[in-house]
Parts: C-alpha cells; sequence; structure tokens
C-alpha cells in the first residue's frame, strides 16, 4: 500500500496551477448510465478551460480526446526542455470506481525507461497526489489529474531522463 | 523420471506415502478441523497473481480447495523473481496462465478457472462480478474473494463489488517499502468495508523523512509477501472449514515483529451507497442470528496429567469498546486525513464549472480540435 503523509498536501504553486481549473460537481462514473453524460460534459468543459489557459499563459503543454463514451482518452504531452521539445503519447482508462479513484495516467513509450512508472508505462504518482484526489472528490477530474500528476511528473523525469541519455531529441515533421 | 499424480475421487485418511491428503486429513484425528474433507466443496476468487496472490493460490491449491478462479492481467518478468511460486522459464507467460499449469500439476483435483484482464477497466467489470456471482462448483456465489493486489484503484473495485454482491472477502497487502503488511476481513454491512475509511497503515518505525523514494516505486520481499500469504490462508482457512479464530485485521511490521490486531465498524457516512444499504440490512437483523467469525467453537485442551502446571493465557485484547469507526488499535494509523462529508473544499481556491448549453459531440469535438 501507498505511504502518505497527511499534511501540507498543497503548495503554492499547485494552488496556482488549480486556480486556473474549474471544479465538477458531479459524483458520476461510467457506470451510472444517467448521470455519467452530465459528469463527461463537465469534464469537457474543465478540460477544454484549463486547455485555454494554459495556451494564455503561454504553457500550452498536452492534447486530449476521447472515445464515444468517454471511457478511454487519448492525446499527446509534451515538455521542454534545454529549448528543446519532447513529445509523448498519452493514454489512459476511466476506472469503473472513477471519480472516487483517478484515472492511471500512462505513457507507453516510456514504459521500462525509468522505476518511475508501474506497468504498462503507468506514472508513478508523487505520495501527495493520492490523498489530494482523496479529499477533493468528486470536485477533481481529468484536467486535475493531468495538472497534479502528469505535469509535475513530467518536470522531474523528463530532465533525468534526458542527462541520462535515456531518452534522445527527435526532430518531428510537423504536421 | 517425472511423476505426475491422476485425480483423487475422495479425499483419504490413510497415512502411506502416495496419498497427497494424509497430512491434511489428519487435522481431523488430531480435532483442530472437524470436516476437513469439505475444502473440496469451496470456491476462493484471487484477484491479483502476484507475489502474494500466487503463494495464496499455491496453498490453496496443495490444502485441495475446490476451485479457484484467478484474476489478474499481468506477465511474468524476471523482475518478478524475488518474490516465490513463478519460474524464470515462465517469462512472457500471462500471470494467471503460468500459474494455471503449476497449479494443476500440483493438484489436478482443484478446479482452475483463469481471466486475464484489468478489473478496473469498464469493459471487464461485468464479467468480474458475475463470475463472482456465479463462479462456484454449483455455480452459485463464490465462498471468499480474496484481494491480493498491489494498487488502491483494483482494491477498491474489489470493494464496490463485494459491497455490491453482499460478498465476504479478505483484503490483502504489503507496504511500498516491503517491511509491512495487512490482512483485513470484510464482510459488507457488518465491518467497515475498504471505502469506510482512507487506507490503514502499520506503523513501520521507519521516519517517514528518512524514507527515500527517489526513483523507485516499490520494494518487495519474498518474506513479507510469504508471511502475508501465510496469513491471509490461515485466516481463510479458519472461515471456511470453521475452526479457531478468524482476525477482523491482522497488521504486520517486520522491522520489529508487532502484529496489530483489531476490528473496524462500518462508517455510517460512507460513501459507497451499497455498503449503506448493507449496513442497513445488517442492523435490521436480530443479533444472535450474527454468525460472528470468533463465535467458533474451541475445544477446551485437557490433558490427563499436568505435572509441570503448565496453562495457556488468553493473551487477545478486545478493541471493540470504541464507539466511531476509525478508532483504530496501536501501531496502526490512517494514510491520510479526509473532510467531513459535509465540509466545503478547504484546499483548492478555484471556481465550479459552469453548466454548457453545448451537446456532449460539441464539447468532445471543441476539445478535440483545440
Amino acid at each position: 500500500m501507498t505511504r502518505f503523509k497527511p499534511s501540507n498536501i498543497m503548495d503554492e504553486s499547485s494552488k496556482k496551477t488549480l486556480s486556473s481549473i474549474p471544479l465538477l460537481k458531479t459524483k458520476a462514473g461510467p457506470r451510472d448510465k444517467d448521470l455519467w453524460p452530465k459528469r463527461l460534459k463537465e469534464e469537457y468543459v474543465s478540460l477544454i478551460e484549463y486547455v485555454k489557459n494554459n495556451k494564455a499563459a503561454d504553457n500550452d503543454w498536452f492534447r486530449l480526446e476521447s472515445n464515444k463514451e468517454g471511457t478511454k482518452w487519448f492525446g499527446s504531452c509534451w515538455y521542454f526542455y534545454n529549448q528543446l521539445k519532447y513529445e509523448f503519447q498519452i493514454e489512459f482508462d476511466i476506472p469503473i470506481t472513477f471519480p472516487t479513484t483517478s484515472p492511471e495516467l500512462a505513457l507507453p513509450e516510456l514504459d521500462g525507461k525509468t522505476a518511475k512508472m508501474y506497468r504498462g508505462g503507468k506514472i508513478c504518482l508523487s505520495d501527495h497526489f493520492k490523498p489530494l484526489w482523496a479529499r477533493n472528490v468528486p470536485k477533481f477530474g481529468i484536467a486535475h489529474a493531468m495538472a497534479l500528476g502528469l505535469g509535475p511528473w513530467l518536470a522531474v523525469e523528463i530532465p533525468s531522463l534526458v542527462d541520462s541519455g535515456i531518452i534522445k531529441y527527435q526532430e518531428k515533421s510537423e504536421s | 523420471m517425472t511423476t505426475t499424480r491422476t485425480k483423487i475421487e475422495q479425499m483419504s485418511a490413510e497415512v502411506v506415502d502416495s496419498n497427497p491428503y494424509s497430512r491434511l486429513m489428519a487435522l481431523k484425528r488430531m480435532g483442530i478441523v472437524e470436516n476437513y474433507e469439505d475444502i473440496r466443496k469451496y470456491t476462493v476468487a484471487i484477484v491479483g497473481v502476484g507475489g502474494v496472490g500466487s503463494v495464496t493460490a499455491e496453498m490453496l491449491t496443495r490444502c485441495g480447495i475446490g476451485k479457484l478462479i484467478l484474476f489478474d492481467y499481468d506477465k511474468v518478468e524476471l523482475a518478478n523473481m524475488n518474490r516465490l511460486f513463478f519460474q524464470p522459464d515462465q517469462c512472457g507467460l500471462s500471470k494467471v496462465e503460468a500459474a494455471r499449469i503449476t497449479l494443476q500439476n500440483i493438484n489436478p483435483d482443484v478446479v482452475i478457472e483463469v481471466h486475464n484482464f484489468n478489473i478496473t477497466l469498464v469493459d471487464n467489470f461485468d464479467v468480474f462480478l458475475n463470475r463472482i456471482k456465479e463462479g462456484s462448483l454449483t455455480n452459485g456465489p463464490v465462498d471468499l474473494v480474496l484481494s491480493c493486489v498491489d494498487n488502491f484503484e483494483a482494491r477498491m473495485t474489489i470493494n464496490m463489488a463485494c459491497n455490491q454482491l453482499s460478498q465476504t472477502w479478505f483484503e490483502s497487502g504489503v507496504s511500498e517499502n516491503a517491511v509491512s503488511g495487512h490482512i483485513q476481513l470484510i464482510i459488507p454491512g457488518e465491518s467497515a468495508c475498504f471505502a469506510c475509511a482512507p487506507p490503514l497503515i502499520v506503523a513501520s518505525s521507519i521516519d517517514e523523512k528518512t524514507l527515500k523514494k527517489d526513483g523507485v516505486c516499490a520494494a518487495s520481499l519474498p518474506t513479507t509477501m510469504g508471511v502475508v500469504a501465510g496469513f491471509l490462508v490461515q485466516n481463510t482457512l479458519k472461515k471456511l472449514l470453521k475452526f479457531g479464530e478468524v482476525s477482523w485485521y491482522l497488521g504486520y511490521s517486520a522491522l520489529t515483529d508487532f502484529f496489530p490486531k483489531m476490528k473496524l465498524k462500518p462508517n455510517p457516512t460512507c460513501d459507497d451507497s451499497y455498503c449503506i444499504q448493507r449496513q442497513r440490512e445488517f442492523n435490521a437483523k436480530p443479533k444472535e442470528d450474527i454468525s460472528a467469525p470468533e463465535q467458533a467453537k474451541v475445544k477446551e485442551v485437557v490433558h490427563e496429567d499436568n505435572e509441570w502446571g503448565i496453562s495457556l493465557v488468553d493473551e487477545s485484547v478486545d478493541t471493540e469498546e470504541s464507539r466511531t469507526h476509525v478508532q483504530l488499535t496501536e501501531g496502526v494509523t490512517l494514510a491520510y486525513s479526509l473532510p467531513a462529508a459535509t465540509s466545503i473544499v478547504e484546499d483548492v481556491p478555484s471556481g465550479e464549472v459552469d453548466e454548457s448549453e453545448q451537446s456532449l459531440e460539441d464539447l468532445a469535438r471543441q476539445l478535440k480540435s483545440m
């Protein structure tokens, strides 16, 4: 079982990040046939708002889309290090226990390249993430998982993976 | 030369070298278990066939359990070889398939059903529910579900299923630093469910500040996992065959060899609506009908001559005097605290989403085209 620290789970920079993401209202998962579309709508609105705010702050760092049911999500995220852009595929499923438990974000291309990952490329979250999520059910959604889970993970892992030569910069053709 | 054993129709107590059940049936002669051969009627579902689950499956197979249903979506890897059960030549096989082969070879009398999928996914959950509900040897509910998973999401999924089906189960776990573990009996409505309180932590006497987590997610030891699997199967046998005393919560701190024990009452404000429903049913039951696991009959052992005056002292401590559901025994703490259900979020400074006039499809399209 994961070990958590009970206090100081929110620092100032997380607070600032979070202030740009609207909170969700509907406690419903994919099993709740009637309420799930309402929750899914809130997820979309919250994500659209977050991406808009990121763009406005010149801090655009991911794109996401989902299947029709809103249960499978995919897209890409990127991180700038030494003026170079490193981009990765992202994918995750909405678990049956959502939103009580957060989605497990995965970067399959990095599977096996870092110890800070579980099987299938699922990122290993900080001790702070799960308590913070649990304290904010059902107000946190996918955008919060991105901002508080994947964002800080990339900021720590990508520089370390690049510096150790495990990932190399690849010229991407502009599409 | 390889020996393979054929199926055995009836468990025999005959003490001969060729009888794989002779030492188990001896438990009857010694008065420990009244009805050992009943084990062949029981079905146990094991969710997670890793360091704890695979050993659990092997123990139950050797004990002659009637049927095992195994769930896991992972493959065997060399990185698993610090744990028990799997062999290097099984790398690349799914854990459930590799387990089936080994277990069937050890004891062909056990019926083994395997499912190679992730139970937390929407597409698999209904099959998972159905196998708990109809997976027994008589197509009824399984007798016990054993959670041997390594993550919170899967535990919450099992909890959700078992609350809905009113299915008794054992939760088990080993900490990510590999030096503590626990098992927990959950009877929906009667005891706390896994969602009734934040996860419990057995004090490991390590200063959190000195615990280094940089660069790794999880450590593991075959010892801690073996101890937890042993506790899990011991209590499974006691529960199924009705002997001894079944523990509600039993913790293990490896660094100090400390074993906290307690019972947790259900949380009347639990987040899981099925848990609340089960609590209502339990509270409506006349109390004498409730089969407390502790009520198992323990025959008093009387020795005819006791010239040394040896007697057994009951060392168990009643930990049930508390009124609140999160009354924990010494050495066990909550992983984190939760705000009361009525309180507002104090952590987050932002506003709520606006009701959108747009359709789901329009929003999906808008997000995609950003």
